[in-house]
C-alpha cells in the first residue's frame, strides 16, 4: 500500500486498537491519553505534514528480503525474552514488590487521592514528569526554530460548510470545557495535565479547520506560544523551588500549605496545571508550524 | 444480552475495517473511519459499563470529540490537497 | 424488572442496528449508497445502545454523561456525513469516476513511474 493517506488513517485505527488494548488491562489513564494523542492529533499533525510532501510514496528499489529477515530474527529474540517475564498479574512479580505497594498505602495518607496514577505522576515521581515536561518543551521550541511559525496573513478563507459552522462553535466551546474538567477532575477519574493539553489543542484545531487558519491566528497569535510553554515549565519548576526556598526538598509539597495534605493537593494542581499547559501549546505550535509551511510553499 | 451487544459491535467494527482496507476509493476509507471510530465509542460506553472500567464515560466523550476532530481533518486535507504534487 | 427488560431490549435493537450498518457497508454497490446505510444505522444504534446503558445504570452522575454522550453524537454523525457527503459530489474527486488508482505493485515496470521529473 503506497497511498500514505490511507497508511495515516489505518494508523489512527491501530493507535485506537492499542488504547482498547490498554482499557483492558485496566490502565485507564494511558488509554485516555493514547486515544487522545494517537488517534486525535497525530493523525491531523501527520496530515499536515503530508500536505507538504506527495501523497503516493516513492518505489524503493532495495531489497525488503533482508529487512524481513532482520526483522523478523529481532522480533523473535525478543519473544524469546518474555518468555522469562512473571505472568501479568503475577502478585510475586518484581514490579508488584518494591514500591508499588509503598505507592498504594502511602497514597491514601499522605496524599489523599483517590486516583494513585496521578499521585504517582505528580507527587512520588514529580521529578520524572518535570523532565518529560521540559522535553515536551524543547520538541515545541525545535519544531519552531526549524521550520516557523507563519503570519496570519498567509492564509486564505475557507470554503463554507454552512452545517460545520453552526455545529462546531458549541462543539468547540464542548472540548474546551471538557479539557479543564478532564484537567482539575484528573486527581479523581482518569485524566491530568497531559490528556487536558491534548483535548485543549484539539479545540483550537478544530476551530482551525472549519474557520480557517486565519482567525485561529487572530484568535490565539502565534508568538504567544512559546511563551505559554515557557511559563508551564516555569510553573512547574517554581514550584520546585518554592518549597527549596522554604527550606524542604526541591519539589517537596509539604511545604508548601500548612497541613501536608493540603500542600500535596496544592502542589499537585500547580504541577497539572504547568504540564497541561506546556503540552497545549506544544501541540498547537507543531500544528501551526506545519500549516504555516504550508501557505508560504504553496502561494 | 449486554454480551451480544458488545459481539453485535465486535463484527461490525471488524465489517468496518474491511471496508476500510478494501475500499476503491478514498471516500469509503475516511466513511470506514469514521464508522470505526463511532464503534468503538459505543463499544467503550457498553463494555465499559459491563466490564466496570473506571470512569469509562469520560474516555467514551473524549473518543467522539477526537473523532469528529479527525475525520474533518482528513476531509479538510483531501479537499486542499494539489494533485499535481502527487506522484503514482 | 420492567426497566432491566427495557435496557435489554435497547441493547438488543442497538446491536442489530449496528450490525445491519455494518453488513450494509460491505454489500452495497457506491459510495453514496454506503454513506446512507452507515450514517443513518449508526446514529440510531448510537440512539439506542447508550440509552439502553442508561436505563442500566440508573439514577447516577454516568447517566447524565451519557445524555451528553447521546447529544454529541446525535449532532456530531449527521454533520460529518453532511460535510463527507458534499466534497464527494462537490469537490475534485467524484467517486463515480473513480480517480483513485488501482496501484499494485507487480505492474510497476522499470521506466516509468520512478522518473522523478
Amino acid at each position: 500500500m503506497r497511498d500514505l493517506f490511507a497508511v495515516i488513517m489505518l494508523f489512527g485505527i491501530f493507535s485506537f486498537i492499542a488504547a482498547l488494548l490498554f482499557l483492558d488491562m485496566d490502565a485507564v489513564d494511558v488509554a485516555f491519553t493514547e486515544a487522545a494523542v494517537g488517534a486525535g492529533v497525530t493523525t491531523v499533525l501527520m496530515l499536515s505534514a503530508l500536505r507538504l510532501t506527495q501523497r503516493y510514496e516513492n518505489v524503493s528499489h532495495r531489497h525488503a528480503g533482508m529487512a524481513l529477515v532482520v526483522v523478523t530474527l529481532t522480533g523473535a529474540a525478543l519473544i524469546y525474552g518474555t518468555l522469562d517475564f512473571p505472568s501479568l498479574g503475577d502478585p510475586n512479580a518484581p514490579v508488584h514488590e518494591h514500591v508499588a505497594p509503598e505507592y498504594l498505602q502511602q497514597t491514601p495518607e499522605k496524599i489523599g487521592v483517590p486516583n494513585v496514577v496521578t499521585a504517582v505522576l505528580a507527587s512520588f515521581r514529580g521529578y520524572d514528569t518535570l523532565g518529560e515536561t521540559v522535553v515536551i518543551f524543547s520538541a515545541g521550541i525545535v519544531v519552531m526554530l526549524l521550520l516557523g511559525l507563519g503570519r496570519a496573513e498567509d492564509f486564505e478563507q475557507q470554503e463554507d460548510i454552512l452545517i460545520l459552522w453552526v455545529v462546531v462553535k458549541p462543539m468547540v466551546a464542548l472540548i474546551l470545557v471538557f479539557a479543564l474538567y478532564v484537567q482539575f477532575h484528573g486527581d479523581f477519574g482518569a485524566g491530568g495535565g497531559f490528556q487536558a493539553g491534548v483535548i485543549f489543542a484539539s479545540g483550537f484545531i478544530l476551530y482551525s479547520l472549519v474557520y480557517g487558519e486565519n482567525h485561529t491566528r487572530k484568535v490565539l497569535p502565534a508568538r504567544w506560544l512559546p511563551r505559554l510553554a515557557a511559563l508551564g515549565v516555569l510553573l512547574y519548576a517554581g514550584t520546585g523551588m518554592f518549597s527549596f526556598f522554604k527550606g524542604q526538598v526541591f519539589l517537596d509539597y509539604n511545604a508548601l500549605a500548612d497541613s501536608p495534605v493540603s500542600g500535596q493537593h496544592l502542589g499537585i494542581l500547580l504541577v497539572e496545571a504547568g504540564v497541561g499547559l506546556t503540552v497545549f501549546s506544544t501541540v498547537l505550535l507543531i500544528f501551526y508550524a506545519f500549516s504555516g509551511r504550508r501557505a508560504v510553499v504553496h502561494e | 444480552m449486554i454480551v451480544a451487544a458488545i459481539l453485535a459491535l465486535l463484527v461490525t467494527m471488524a465489517l468496518v475495517l474491511t471496508r476500510a482496507f478494501i475500499g476503491p476509493t478514498v471516500y469509503d476509507r475516511i466513511l470506514a473511519v469514521n464508522a470505526f471510530g463511532t464503534k468503538s465509542v459505543l463499544l467503550i460506553t457498553v463494555g465499559g459499563h459491563a466490564m466496570g472500567w473506571y470512569s469509562y464515560v469520560d474516555i467514551a466523550l473524549m473518543y467522539a470529540l477526537i473523532n469528529f476532530v479527525g475525520t474533518l481533518a482528513v476531509m479538510r486535507f483531501f479537499e486542499t490537497h494539489d494533485p499535481r504534487h502527487d506522484e503514482l | 424488572m420492567l426497566i432491566g427488560l427495557l435496557s435489554d431490549l435497547c441493547l438488543l435493537f442497538g446491536g442489530l442496528l449496528c450490525l445491519t450498518g455494518g453488513v450494509g457497508l460491505l454489500r452495497l454497490p457506491s459510495f453514496f449508497v454506503r454513506l446512507h446505510a452507515a450514517s443513518v444505522t449508526e446514529t440510531l444504534a448510537t440512539v439506542f445502545l447508550i440509552a439502553g446503558v442508561m436505563l442500566d445504570t440508573g439514577w447516577a452522575l454516568d447517566t447524565a454523561k451519557l445524555l451528553l454522550l447521546i447529544v454529541i453524537m446525535f449532532v456530531a454523525n449527521p454533520s460529518i456525513t453532511h460535510a463527507l457527503c458534499r466534497t464527494a459530489a462537490h469537490g475534485k474527486y467524484r467517486p463515480e469516476s473513480n480517480h483513485e488508482p488501482q496501484a499494485s505493485h507487480q505492474q510497476e515496470n522499470q521506466s516509468s513511474n520512478n522518473s522523478t521529473s
